[in-house]
């Protein structure tokens, strides 16, 4: 029985029934018990941002505080893994992730491949990104094309309590490693999601709004900007279709490719950095695989090649928005040669 | 409601497509104001969060004011159209019209009641769902086939309603019930027909079976003949060896979007009615934690080989043994059935036929109003 439930608490209940379904499923990071040992204050916070709260008090000893410590507990998390533990792993903000890159992608991203198939590293590293929680330039970026880059890791990033729920139960049962990616601004979006256990496969896109005019392909939060942009279009007689990608690895690229071969348009919105981000990946996969069904050239909307300003107004700035989506399909419609 | 002045004028309503709609969205009018219509014709086309479908006259006349625009939500029953002879002067019209807009403006009124309470009977330790609507009348209980759910008859429950009390139930390893079928024989699912009759404390009932749930009502009929007020049959099966097992097996195996819609598209005689949420919103069915197990147990209780396995002639032949108040039987086809080929409605012994034309596997959305009508005549002939 589906009922609404925010982002925050689709995560939080996936990782609940994971760990009642199967007793090798650990939590673990800063304060997601919150500060366990002190008298009364024990179950205060789950996280930074409350994710994990309550699953001290049902699952005792199963739910880690980690010292301050990203390159000693991702390593744990990672080690715990390929010893048969089922560890989801909280790196409160991405931006800490470059203390444990190596543990990430030189070891769990490999272990499959140089152990010749023999060893599995089910893990998972929950983590936060985006900009618009006024945190500022270490605290607010995008980096998932740095781990799409990376063969061996799954990326995945949910834009739904829906899919929220259903990826991270996938990332759970998954036997590679997955970095899950929340966006801070989504935890309070609220939506259908089923009581019962369930999976949303990875690799598998989903077109959110059909049109036969433009296709927008996006991802995380800016599906909702996309989607936002959209409805207005269409108040004009565009109609986008909306894909949202939900994993940047593995790729959906028939779902990406069909839908340029019907429209002919293509739009990319993406909060990361213009350069080597998803958007310039879709953009180069249209303009080989279905380039002789563009009708206009790509356009992208991205965020600046600069880091995430703190000034409010210039952060309001920085991330696309609505009207910069739907001038950019205004271009690729009105285009001619 | 918008009271009008002029007996003449008909009002064209938003309708209530499953128990859970509240609003209703108009996708694009088929019709003019100055168009004539016949009861039948293509009004409106509906999106609702649920489904798309198209709004059919109910009346026939000339319609005089379109009150609500592409695009608009309008509440359930909320006025969209008005109908009415040419002599009904503009006054009188525009007065309703006024009215009309003040109800779509105000939205879903807050009490509402939100979506009809799902129900819960426990049987035999087994937790199966069902919903109901009306409030008198005879009980009738929609028994859906083979990964479909109460939804399967959103377009009938409402429109029944009116006159009875109509239960639609999720079977076991469906919807929202338990996912658990055991071995998956009919006999557990008829077990939860039973129940929801049993939780309902209805005697008797009328019911309604589609598919694979036309095997189980069956089978609920003949192990208590007694209780069953009348019996219609929609795409029965277990009438002959002929079935799609490619469907059923397509059906169970598929993994993506991309498996299921092609799998999906051969319920229907016109395959546009496979909208992307339905497609989505079975994927969605197929993804929880157990519903894949209870879909190849069921396949074995459907299929022999390639062939369909079970003998519903027998228990209605059992049925209808039991002399003295035999319940009616009508039986129900799509001619263009490319799931459990029609002709096999010849081999429903005793039966009333409607075989129906436009309609595939799925009658009940495809043609409700001619299957609500093989329903209320089947209920007419109980007595």
């Amino acid at each position: 029985m589906a009922r609404n439930i925010t982002y925050r608490e689709a995560v939080n209940e996936a990782l609940a029934q994971e760990m009642e379904r199967d007793e090798t499923v650990i939590v673990m990071g800063e304060d997601n018990a919150g500060g366990a040992g002190s008298p009364g204050e024990d179950d205060a916070w789950g996280g930074v941002l409350g994710v994990t709260k309550g699953l001290y008090h049902k699952f005792p000893g199963r739910v880690l505080d980690t010292p301050i410590s990203e390159s000693a507990f991702i390593g744990a998390a990672i080690g715990a893994a390929t010893a048969g533990m089922r560890p989801v792993a909280e790196l409160m903000f991405v931006d800490f992730m470059g203390v444990c890159f190596d543990q990430i992608y030189n070891q769990a991203a490999k272990f499959r491949y140089m152990f010749g198939g023999k060893a599995v590293t089910p893990v998972v590293i929950r983590t936060m990104y985006g900009a618009g929680l006024r945190a500022a330039a270490q605290h607010s970026q995008c980096l998932y094309p740095l781990f799409t880059h990376i063969p061996g890791l799954k990326v995945v990033m949910p834009s739904t309590p829906y899919d929220a729920k259903g990826m991270m139960i996938q990332a759970i049962r998954d036997d590679d490693p997955v970095i899950f990616f929340e966006h801070k601004a989504l935890y309070d979006l609220s939506g259908p999601v089923p009581e019962e256990s369930y999976v949303v496969p990875f690799g598998e896109a989903n077109v959110v709004r059909e049109g036969g005019d433009v296709t927008i392909v996006t991802l995380g939060r800016m599906v909702h900007t996309s989607l936002e942009a959209a409805g207005q279009l269409a108040a004009d007689g565009v109609q986008c279709e909306v894909i949202d990608l939900r994993t940047t690895s593995p790729l959906d690229e028939d779902t990406v490719l069909e839908s340029v071969e019907s429209t002919g348009r293509l739009v990319v919105v993406d909060e990361a950095h213009p350069r080597c981000n998803i958007a310039t990946d879709i953009s180069a996969l249209a303009a080989r695989k279905a380039f002789g069904s563009l009708r206009a050239p790509i356009e992208m909307v991205t965020a600046p090649h600069t880091p995430v300003p703190f000034s409010n107004a210039l952060e309001d700035i920085y991330i696309p928005d609505a009207q910069r989506v739907v001038n950019a399909v205004k271009t690729v419609t009105g285009w001619s040669r | 409601m918008v009271t009008v002045t002029d007996d003449r004028i008909v009002l064209v309503t938003m309708p209530k497509w499953g128990l859970s709609m509240q609003l209703g969205k108009i996708t694009a009018w088929a019709v003019a104001e100055g168009d004539e219509v016949r009861v039948g014709d293509d009004l409106a086309d509906i999106e609702t969060e649920k489904i798309t479908g198209t709004l059919e006259a109910a009346d026939a006349g000339t319609v005089r004011r379109i009150v609500a625009g592409v695009g608009e939500d309008v509440p359930v029953s909320g006025t969209i159209a008005l109908i009415a002879p040419p002599e009904v002067g503009d006054d009188a019209l525009d007065a309703a019209v006024r009215e009309a807009r003040a109800v779509i403006e105000a939205g879903v009124p807050d009490d509402a009641g939100g979506a009809a309470e799902l129900q819960t009977a426990d049987v035999g330790g087994r937790k199966i769902s069902y919903a109901g609507a009306g409030e008198d009348g005879d009980v009738i209980l929609l028994v859906h086939g083979y990964g479909g759910d109460r939804n399967s008859w959103l377009f009938l429950q409402e429109p029944l309603a009116a006159k009875y009390r109509v239960y639609a139930l999720d079977l076991p390893g469906h919807g929202t019930s338990v996912k658990d079928v055991g071995d998956g024989a009919l006999g557990v699912l008829a077990d939860a027909v039973t129940g929801v009759l049993d939780a309902l404390g209805a005697g008797r009932a009328h019911l309604v079976g589609h598919s694979m749930g036309g095997a189980v009502v069956l089978a609920v009929a003949a192990r208590d003949p007694g209780r069953i007020a009348s019996l219609t049959l929609i795409a029965p099966s277990g009438f002959g060896a002929e079935i799609n097992a490619g469907y059923l097996r397509g059906f169970a195996d598929a993994r993506t979007r991309r498996e299921l819609k092609p799998v999906v598209g051969q319920l229907f005689a016109d395959e546009s009615l496979v909208t992307r949420q339905l497609v989505d919103d079975l994927l969605a069915y197929k993804r929880l934690d157990g519903v894949d197990e209870a879909l190849q147990a069921l396949l074995g209780t459907l299929l022999d080989g390639n062939a369909q396995r079970g003998d519903s002639a027998a228990a209605l032949a059992a049925v209808l043994a039991a002399g003295g108040g035999a319940a009616p039987v009508t039986v129900v086809w799509g001619r263009a059935d490319r799931i459990i080929p029609a002709a096999q409605a010849e081999s429903v012994p005793g039966a009333v036929r409607h075989v129906i034309d436009g309609a595939g596997h799925m009658p009940q959305m495809e043609r409700p109003a001619e299957v609500q009508a093989a329903i209320e005549e089947t209920i007419a002939r109980a007595g």
